[in-house]
């Protein structure tokens, strides 16, 4: 039997209000893939993440996950969003964000139990952030609650991992950190990542996927400047992020 | 108070306004932490106004048919119900609808069907008053075991619940994908927000329910961190409130749900302007050591 890949997508198509966003898609993701998504904004990399996720509907064509409607291969799924989307001012405590991942296993009413507690600190302890469990999760730092979402999405057991512009908003050092966890966690895991942020995920990704309206794969080592100029369709430039000059600033 | 507690003791109206003052406040500090974490007052808003068309039609079928049984409070609760469940799929399913503009109809529309109702019920008529601002002071025995009954619904169903409707309030896409029912529990939601609301009309009125949602939510978030701390403290901080409002009312003789408001406001902006102070403070201090 020929191994099943994670992600299949097929000549998938989807439009907004009459407008295309995604034009024949195709797409095979296989296991223990990283795979970064990338692309201007409105290019469609949110939107092709919601389809993975079940939460929109291709107009035509079609997707599958683990063999399975992405419906049905929800609960094989972790998700983490962008953190900006959350209300900053919510009173909860970084435990209960956690603990919000062990929803979907068995829990109808009532309280979360010993077991439950045990995994959100265990995926708590993977993120190095056990010393902040009991504080607000409106005090922390931006870095910081980008952590919680990952042992959030962690905590679901999941064989596959999408993540929605982890690195927005924080600094170059804690987007090292994230991404050397996350380098971790793909020898166990499948990890599909959207970002706008292309020069400096390179390091760590397999293979790099630019949507705009289409979608083109790249293998990492592919990857030059001619191949972003054609994507953005401007004359861009590459910043280089792998020597650390005295007053190096990043660019948007 | 030494007045105040002999009256307490001997006049039964007074126990009465008492009880109902702490049954309403557990309820909403329950249902009111949700609110406010979940920014939707502006829906309980709603809700409260709309249900004066239930309380009026009420009142006029008890007036001209002689239907006794048809307490106004019913009426209350079947209308705000409406409203929740009408205002709930509208904004859960109705794309081409703008949320706000239909609460206001709710809001508005309710309000309207209220006045026509209570200007044809024949006789003098002071309901109206005491509908917009409440008067904790006509609550009977039979009252008082329907208020019991909706807060230990409201209360119980709200807790039983507890982590479900948190997380719809934080983050109802991830809610979704654990396999939570969004859709479900955000009606639920709103079904106990309407409850809650019946509850407090009969303490403050419908005009000031809002205050009373928010105000003692709000204080409560100065110092809570997590859901049910917060839920605990502003359910103490609106029984202290009810209790000091119907005291304060009670000796200066003035309108009780309009005191219970005044005093939490003054609550509320003492902790608002003090937690500025304390914050200003611990930073010019934290600075002396640098």
């Amino acid at each position: 039997m020929a191994i099943q890949p994670v992600i299949q997508i097929k000549n998938l198509t989807f439009a907004y209000n009459g407008l295309s966003v995604l034009n024949r898609v195709n797409l095979t993701v296989e296991e223990r893939d990283f795979l970064c998504v990338v692309g201007p904004n409105a290019g469609g990399k949110t939107t092709l993440l919601k389809m993975m996720l079940g939460l929109l509907k291709p107009d035509s064509g079609s997707i599958q996950v683990f063999g399975l409607s992405p419906l049905k291969a929800r609960n094989r799924m972790g998700y983490m969003p962008q953190h900006v989307v959350l209300d900053p001012l919510f009173p909860v405590c970084v435990l209960d964000v956690v603990l919000m991942g062990r929803l979907g296993k068995g829990l109808r009413f009532g309280f979360f139990g010993k077991e439950d507690r045990k995994a959100a600190e265990e995926a708590l302890d993977r993120v190095d952030l056990m010393e902040v469990k009991n504080r607000s999760f409106a005090e922390l730092s931006g870095g910081q609650r980008q952590r919680v979402l990952v042992a959030r999405a962690l905590v679901t057991e999941p064989d596959l991992l999408l993540l929605d512009e982890p690195t927005s908003n924080v600094d170059s050092v804690v987007e090292t950190e994230l991404y050397e966890l996350l380098n971790q966690l793909n020898k166990n895991m499948t990890i599909v990542l959207v970002t706008h942020d292309l020069g400096f995920v390179s390091r760590y990704v397999k293979r790099v996927a630019c949507v705009n309206r289409s979608v083109v794969v790249h293998t990492t080592s592919e990857i030059s400047g001619e191949m972003i100029n054609e994507l953005y369709g401007c004359d861009v430039r590459m910043v280089r992020h792998d020597t650390r000059a005295p007053g190096e600033h990043r660019h948007g | 108070m030494g007045e105040f507690l002999t009256a307490l003791q001997q006049q039964s109206f007074l126990q009465h306004a008492f009880l109902t003052g702490i049954l309403a406040g557990i309820a909403c500090g329950v249902m009111g932490s949700y609110i406010v974490a979940r920014r939707i007052t502006y829906i309980a808003g709603g809700i409260a106004h709309s249900l004066l068309a239930g309380l009026g039609a009420a009142r006029y079928c008890q007036t001209v048919y002689g239907w006794e049984w048809l307490h106004p409070l019913y009426g209350a609760i079947a209308s705000a119900l409406l409203a929740a469940l009408v205002i709930g799929m509208v904004s859960l399913w109705g794309t081409k609808q703008r949320e706000d503009t239909v609460i206001g109809a709710v809001w508005a529309i309710g309000m309207a069907v209220g006045i026509l109702f209570i200007f044809k019920t024949p006789g003098y008529n002071k309901d109206l008053t005491s509908y917009l601002f409440g008067n904790i002071l006509m609550v009977s025995a039979d009252d008082l075991w329907l208020i019991a009954g909706l807060d230990i619904l409201v209360v119980s169903v709200g807790l039983m619940f507890y982590n479900q409707l948190m997380a719809v309030c934080f983050d109802e896409e991830f809610a979704r994908l654990r396999g939570v029912r969004v859709e479900f529990y955000y009606l639920l939601l709103l079904c106990l927000t309407a409850l809650t609301v019946v509850l407090l009309v009969t303490v403050v009125g419908i005009i000031l329910v809002i205050a009373l949602l928010t105000l003692p939510v709000a204080v409560a978030g100065h110092f809570a961190k997590r859901l049910w701390q917060m839920m605990i403290l502003a359910s103490v901080i609106t029984i202290l409130l009810n209790s000091f409002g119907l005291f304060f009312s009670y000796d200066a003789d003035l309108p009780t749900g309009a005191t219970t408001i005044v005093l939490a406001g003054v609550v509320y902006f003492i902790v608002v302007f003090g937690s500025r102070l304390v914050k200003r403070k611990r930073w010019s201090k934290g600075s002396e050591k640098d």
